[in-house]
């Protein structure tokens, strides 16, 4: 096959990829849009198979690697709980970092199977492009891993900060930037390998200081990261497809990282230092002698059974508890009772960018009673019951009025301005940001101390 | 005076940054989560280039350094399409819509 047309096939599989995000605009398109992604996935690697056109010696041994991957991929798509998908998505984040620090290391060791010149004398922009594409990849793949096991709880969520870690994290940086250049004058095996060791520990130590519920932020930029090194390798590789896919990768996890810095008000360089939360501990103590009102599942039931309107506010503890489908039941049956229930999902609810909207269709929730927080929040002055589920720094109405507050400025959904409030949560602990939620204290705030499953079956039943 | 090829690259990159940005945006924010693990799927077309890698041997040598890294980078990519791909799917299968007749 000529390379021209090599060329065109992979220019196809790119726009089948663009088509396949296209797709995502809606959920009635996106299965479609997935196929294309397939799509364009088959045809990259047959034509890159046709166009080597070598298939007696290794052959044999790619088909294996490539089929047991595979076994194992769809092995995991289809085992895997959608509760555990934040860690998967981190899981997944790492093996594309790891993959292009491995082939970025092949196109080194052996250049002439990539065209790139002989050993020891790498065209120079080729070494550039490769060792850019092996550092984000080794950054990508330590950092993804750290972010996996905070997720997956084996790795304690909370920041990890020391003094001087950022000043270490730049020198770090610094000191890749100058291996790069020295890698290109001397073409030296050794400062090669170098610079995957120091992107690797950079990518430990920029996911260490970040703190559970800025997760969300992580997740996004690591996905960002893994386009820019699929792009790193795109070039050097002259692989149209690779650059256009990495490109839009890229560009996608910074939107999402984006809007997620949004969602919480925080500009992305202060959640990328990190320790959010951790200065804030002395916070006046006073507050918690307030009165509380709380209440057991009958009292939750009976209002909401009189409600006309009811409001679901979901966060990562109704994840946690995986209350998912028990919040459904109840809102099935709220419904036949003539109550008009609705669900209100915040950007940084849970872990990742639209964890909510996955429970919550798993658990058969029509997507169209699910909305954004700009779509529903003037909703609430004339809703009867907000049921906050596992959700605590999304509602604070503190971010409204304390400019001293940490959280100020962050948008908040507004459950206080409903006629009352219903607040299912274990204990009156701080939530992530390690702030009282001044919510707990209103007049029209029924406290539900309990598990937000146990909670939730509690109410169903009192429905009857 | 001829333009060097990687200037089309560089143009290719640049334009397709701008066409992620515009697609990206008008993705729906229910679907982010299928969003990343479709990119985390796509992102592994870089099997192109640990194929070619695992297939630069010859007879005498198919297990240099160079080729294993490329058929560890197979195993890791082709994890990666098939669990991004599959887990998407199946995601996507689960956005309903309400049932007309209620």
């Amino acid at each position: 096959m000529s390379a021209n047309l090599l060329a065109i096939f992979y220019l196809i599989s790119g726009i089948l990829f663009v088509l396949a995000l296209r797709g995502l605009s809606s959920p009635e398109t996106s299965r479609r849009g997935n196929l294309f992604g397939i799509l364009g996935m088959i045809i990259a690697i047959t034509v890159t198979f046709l166009s080597i056109g070598n298939f007696s010696t290794g052959f044999i041994y790619v088909l294996i690697f490539l089929l047991v991957g595979a076994t194992i991929g769809a092995f995991i798509a289809y085992k895997i709980p959608m509760t555990a998908m934040p860690e998967l998505v981190a899981g997944f984040h790492s093996l594309v970092g790891l993959a292009a620090v491995f082939v970025a290391i092949s196109a080194f060791l052996n250049p002439l199977a990539f065209n790139l010149g002989s050993p020891g004398d790498i065209k120079v922009s080729s070494l550039i492009e490769m060792s850019i594409g092996a550092a984000v990849g080794a950054i990508t793949f330590s950092g993804s891993i750290i972010a996996f096991l905070k997720l997956r709880g084996i790795m304690s969520g909370s920041p990890i900060t020391f003094k001087g870690q950022h000043y270490i994290n730049l020198l770090l940086g610094i000191s890749i930037i100058v291996l790069i250049f020295y890698l290109c004058r001397t073409q030296s095996d050794s400062i090669f390998w170098r610079i995957i060791e120091i992107s690797f520990l950079l990518g430990l130590l920029l996911i260490i200081p970040i703190g559970g519920a800025d997760m969300p932020v992580v997740i996004s930029m690591l996905n960002s990261y893994s386009g820019w090194a699929a792009a790193g390798i795109g070039f050097t590789l002259e692989n149209t497809a690779l650059i256009i896919t990495g490109a839009l990768v890229g560009s996608s996890g910074a939107i999402l990282s984006y809007i997620m810095c949004k969602g919480m008000n925080r500009s992305f360089v202060s959640v990328i230092l990190g320790g959010f939360g951790t200065t804030n501990s002395s916070i006046d103590k006073n507050q918690n002698k307030k009165p509380v009102k709380s209440g057991n599942a009958e009292d939750a039931a009976f209002l909401m059974k009189n409600a006309s309107s009811v409001i679901i506010v979901p966060g990562y503890g109704m994840a946690v508890a995986q209350a998912q489908h028990v919040v459904r039941e109840m809102a099935d049956n709220l419904k036949k009772n003539g109550v008009k229930v609705s669900y209100a999902v915040h950007p940084v609810a849970g872990r990742m960018p639209g964890h909510m909207n996955v429970l919550l269709a798993e658990a058969n929730v029509p997507y169209d009673e699910v909305f954004e927080q700009e779509n529903i929040n003037n909703d609430f002055a004339n809703t009867d019951v907000a049921f906050v589920i596992g959700a605590n720094d999304v509602t604070n109405p503190v971010a409204k009025t304390d400019p001293k507050s940490p959280i100020y400025g962050m948008p908040i959904l507004d459950v206080e301005k409903s006629k009352s409030v219903l607040f299912v949560k274990r204990s009156l602990s701080p939530g992530y940001a390690g702030i009282d939620n001044e919510l707990f204290y209103r007049d029209n705030t029924l406290m539900l101390f309990a598990d937000a499953k146990k909670m939730t079956e509690e109410i169903v039943k009192n429905l009857g | 005076m001829e333009i060097d090829p990687f200037i089309f690259r560089l143009s290719i990159f640049v334009l397709s940054i701008f066409i992620g940005y515009y697609v990206v945006w008008s993705v729906t924010p229910s679907l982010h989560t299928p969003l990343m693990s479709v990119t985390n799927a796509i992102s592994s077309v870089i099997i192109v280039g640990a194929i070619i890698a695992g297939l630069s041997g010859n007879i005498e040598s198919i297990f240099n350094t160079s080729n294993i890294f490329g058929f560890l980078a197979i195993f890791l990519a082709a994890i990666n399409i098939f669990g991004g791909f599959l887990v998407t799917q199946r995601m996507l299968q689960m956005y309903k819509k309400k049932k007309k007749n209620k």
